[in-house]
């Protein structure tokens, strides 16, 4: 059986399952956040359900609307607040803990061989840790945090063998974008996307993460790093990949939708109103340590603003002691602190008619980050950086050549 | 299991491919009232549809019909605004479970846009997936699987939750 396969198996109680049977599973964990959480909690009292299935097993973290920039959006919070205390649920992370997704990796809310649902369709992350995770609406959490259960159609899997190593300039924003084009949502849709091979046995955790976090932008049910670099010879994949990352360049997704993807060497020279870098895809530690390594030193052009949003409270203070966030901030950077940021479009750099940004985050669609008439492109930190010093896509093995080369002569 | 479900008839609004999400609930009005909302429901691409959609109306669209976020908003807009079903070429998964979830069918049917026009008056049999047009041709529709189909006529899974809180339903374990 594939990694999907053996886990549902396990979680419905059967030992065997084939893709395209309905199974009832029980799970793992659960998580809300601040918009959603209120919604689902508020539904199960309106119906005259008190008590969860397993408060222990809950988690509610606010990041998308922290902190909240209406009356509205604190009304809608502190609602949810009141009902988690009432539902029992302690594992709740208040503002500025970080975006939801990194919170429940770094609290370790979720495992290995787990099955976990959360209200946000970023929630294919955690494959990143060897779970099956996924996002659903919140009916479905409402029914899930009453029962303990949710009903899955077991998905096909799509095998995709990693091999070699990044080349200069790439990492796990370029090889996701890529699979974008060389997979995509025809054959992604609903099914589980499991990478193996020497090169996702490489790959770090972070890495991992935005790859599964991407996952869904082709429509998969999970995308899953299973622990093993070599899938089980009886497994059964509707289709293989094999990918070198030795040969991926820097891509990059143009508007508006996310399979529009090309190197970003055709699209340099494309001027930019604002660089975004954060997010549940490229938030991290590594993502920001990428950008300062370009950003430090240089100022970003002039004209063009550059937004800065730690994943988490972690990653911001352990950035803080590497001076990273003081070197963003001298290049010209608004540091914010932990959460979606403009990523949803709720918030925090939302775009004017004709303007253009360029993020590490997840989705371009049109209207996503405020005006339907603006355009998104999404890159690595590493090309988000080196657009934000050249206030054009800028492809950024140039700048790092120019580093390498300072480094000879020195 | 004999499920019944009426015949939909209705306007078809023709919609593209991949159909997003932010289009049918866009971000920025995640927390204005409802009736806000509804007005922003596809205004990027149709902004003729939110003002004139008219109860019993049906949407049809093209590949990978409402991809993005998990926010039911999505296919709740739809149904708030009157639309009766969404017949599409393909969806994304969590836009379809949370359509079932809600209790507003979604049918998938290969081809379906090409052979739709704009304002054409169709009718969608949900239990048996026929999308008959105007001319009276039939296109197939795959079959909606018989525990959704039940999830659907029930209105949804609100109804199962009721249940579930009065004790005639088994929670798990």
């Amino acid at each position: 059986m594939t990694w999907a396969e053996q886990i549902l198996a396990a979680k419905s109680g059967r030992d065997r399952v084939q893709p395209g049977e309905y199974v009832v599973a029980r799970l793992d964990g659960f998580m809300m956040h601040d918009i959603f959480a209120a919604d689902v909690l508020g539904l199960l009292d309106e119906v005259g359900i008190a008590r969860l299935h397993d408060p222990e097993r809950v988690t509610v973290v606010f990041d998308h609307m922290v902190p909240p920039p209406s009356v509205a959006a604190a009304a809608h919070q502190r609602k949810a607040r009141e009902l988690a205390i009432r539902y029992g649920i302690r594992h709740f992370h208040e503002m500025g803990r970080g975006v939801s997704h990194q919170v429940m990796v770094e609290e370790q809310r979720v495992q290995e061989g787990d099955l976990v649902v959360a209200t946000d369709s970023h929630t294919t992350t955690y494959g990143g840790v060897g779970a099956i995770s996924t996002g659903i609406g919140s009916t479905e959490m409402a029914y899930a945090l009453a029962t303990g259960t949710l009903w899955f159609k077991v998905p096909e899997s799509v095998l995709i063998r990693l091999e070699g190593g990044f080349a200069e300039g790439t990492s796990g924003k370029d090889l996701i974008l890529a699979l974008m084009q060389i997979v995509g949502s025809d054959v992604a849709q609903a099914r589980s996307l499991e990478f193996r091979g020497p090169g996702a046995a490489s790959l770090t955790i972070s890495n991992r993460l935005t790859v599964c976090n991407m996952g869904v932008e082709m429509g998969a049910k999970f995308a899953v790093f299973p622990p093993g670099a070599q899938e089980p010879q009886e497994a059964s994949y509707v289709a293989r990949y094999t990918v070198d990352l030795a040969t991926l360049q820097p891509m990059v997704a143009i508007p508006h939708h996310v399979e529009n993807v090309r190197p970003v060497a055709e699209a340099a020279g494309t001027r930019i109103d604002q660089v975004f870098i954060g997010s549940c895809t490229n938030g991290r530690l590594q993502d920001l340590r990428d950008a300062a390594s370009l950003l430090a030193g240089r100022r970003v052009a002039p004209g063009v603003r550059l937004i800065v949003v730690p994943a988490s409270r972690e990653i911001y203070r352990q950035a803080a002691s590497e001076g990273i966030l003081e070197a963003l901030s001298a290049a010209g950077a608004i540091v914010e602190g932990p959460g979606c940021g403009p990523c949803f479009g709720g918030h925090m750099g939302l775009l004017a008619p004709g303007e253009r940004c360029l993020g590490t985050h997840n989705r371009n669609f049109q209207g996503r980050m405020g005006s339907p008439d603006a355009e998104i492109y999404l890159a690595s930190p590493l090309t988000a950086a080196a657009t934000a010093i050249a206030g054009e896509i800028a492809d950024p093995r140039v700048l790092l050549r120019e580093l390498a080369a300072k480094e000879v002569s020195r | 299991m004999s499920v019944q479900f009426p015949t939909l008839r209705g306007k078809a609004w023709l919609l593209g491919d991949n159909i997003s999400t932010d289009l049918l609930s866009p971000g920025p009005y995640v927390h204005a009232p409802n009736q806000e909302r509804l007005r922003h429901v596809l205004e990027a691409v149709r902004p003729d549809f939110a003002p004139q959609v008219q109860s019993g109306d049906l949407v049809v669209a093209g590949r990978n019909f409402g991809c993005g976020s998990s926010r039911e908003s999505a296919p709740q807009h739809l149904k708030d605004l009157g639309v009766a079903a969404v017949v599409a070429e393909s969806f994304s998964r969590i836009f379809a479970r949370n359509a079932i979830a809600i209790g507003l069918p979604v049918l998938t049917c290969a081809g379906v846009r090409q052979r739709v026009r704009d304002a054409e008056e169709i009718a969608v049999d949900v239990v048996s997936g026929a999308v008959v047009l105007s001319d009276g041709t039939a296109l197939a529709a795959e079959r909606i699987p018989s525990e959704m189909l039940t999830v659907l006529s029930n209105g949804g899974i609100v109804p199962m939750l009721r249940a579930i809180a009065q004790g005639h339903a088994p929670a798990a374990e």
